[in-house]
């Protein structure tokens, strides 16, 4: 496999605000993003400080240069990351948006059924997979968690 | 390490229909036995819970960069969950009979980031690939807009629709799907037909080298989970 490369590094500063939402403690962070996490180190340091898993989050522009993410539990609290240019913080948006598995899923479902729609076939019987659970498409309705042992 | 762990745990136990639940034998860390937990899948996300009523899970497995294999043990439908890193722990996991086992050992050796992103890129070239074909035209198909990644947030106009377009275009059944139920349906945006954004792009997966933060952050996910402590003193009680 070929050596890492982070996907994106840049320095933001990170707000990890306290509940006085006066109280903005900025920080300097390197951020990186590795799949579905943002890990966040103190520059130079080998060990990240912390990571922010990006599942159920919103990212929203704040201003010209600085991005928010929340998360759906704890929609008021907002963690905010200043970029050096305008340029940087659209990049960074679009990359924590899309680093989401359950993003990445709904996009799969999407593809699948319009594949479907305009060819009659699924696109997945090829590859032998059509049958797996992270594939599905549902019946539109909220679902309960099942019990899967037994498949 | 920090992590957003109340969110985290939001993610476990929210209505996103998980990709396989079920009880399996985790062998303890410090004290040998196995127990019985619940595990929820979850993406790349495998988290287990003391019982399966239980509000909050007790620890998550990335499974980021892992493999999966079956593995000796005295323990019957053993398997091992291990990664690249020599300092991340090795989950060995005992299932109730061999269909569960075989069930579990497909299900988690494909959970991870890459390889659902590897499988979304195909589709998504295919399907480039027929709207060529029928003509160039159509300046791509429904896709996700707005800036939520799985939520139906407060803005109705670009959140994410349960059950598939609005009346736009039609479900289609799958023949032989018995199980159905995994995954909400989210349709394209009802005004239209937009391609869903390309995923970033990503050299390769994060864990190859152990001097590569990638590495050490997910074995130190691993380790984290303050409510782990709360089992490792069960199982010390246990063992009193």
């Amino acid at each position: 496999l070929p050596g890492t490369q982070p996907t994106a590094l840049a320095h933001c500063n990170v707000d990890c605000t306290s509940e006085n939402t006066d109280c903005v403690v900025v920080k300097k962070r390197l951020v990186k993003l590795v799949v579905n996490f943002l890990f966040y180190f103190k520059t130079d340091e080998e060990e990240p400080l912390g990571a922010l898993l990006l599942e159920q989050c919103r990212v929203e522009r704040e201003d010209s240069q600085v991005f928010s993410i929340a998360f759906l539990d704890e929609a008021e609290r907002k963690y905010l990351f200043e970029c050096d240019s305008e340029e940087q913080c659209v990049e960074w948006i679009d990359s924590i948006i899309k680093a989401s598995y359950e993003f990445m899923r709904k996009n799969l479902i999407f593809y699948r059924t319009e594949i479907h729609r305009l060819t009659g076939k699924d696109p997945l019987e090829q590859y032998g997979i059509l049958d797996e659970t992270r594939f599905q498409v549902s019946n539109g309705l909220p679902l309960m968690p099942k019990d899967t042992s037994s498949m | 390490m920090k992590l957003n762990e109340r969110s985290v745990a939001h993610y476990a136990t929210c209505d996103s229909p998980p990709d396989k639940t079920g009880y399996l034998f985790k062998k303890g860390e410090r004290n040998t036995a196995y127990h019985r937990r619940w595990f929820v899948l979850k993406g790349n996300m495998l988290f287990y819970f003391e019982e399966r009523e239980s509000r909050e899970p007790i620890g998550v497995i990335v499974l980021e960069g892992c493999t999966v294999e079956l593995c000796e043990s005295a323990e019957e439908f053993a398997f091992a969950i291990k990664f690249d890193c020599a300092k991340a722990r090795v989950y060995k996991m005992a299932a109730e009979n061999q269909a569960a086992m075989e069930s579990w050992v497909k299900a988690l050796s494909r959970a991870s980031f890459d390889y659902m992103r590897l499988v979304v890129k195909e589709l998504e070239r295919q399907l480039e690939e027929i709207q060529e074909a029928a003509g160039g035209g159509c300046g791509g198909a429904g896709g996700l807009q707005g800036k939520e990644n799985g939520v139906a947030w407060t803005k109705p106009a670009i959140s994410l629709a349960n059950g598939f377009g609005e009346g736009a275009s039609s479900y289609v059944p799958w023949e032989g799907n018995a199980d159905s139920g995994n995954g909400s349906v989210s349709g394209g945006s009802v005004d239209g037909m937009r391609p869903p954004p390309v995923p970033p792009r990503r050299r390769g997966a994060s864990l190859e080298s152990p001097v590569s933060p990638g590495t050490g952050c997910f074995s130190k996910l691993h380790d984290w989970y303050g409510k782990e402590v709360e089992e490792l003193r069960v199982e010390w009680l246990q063992s009193q």
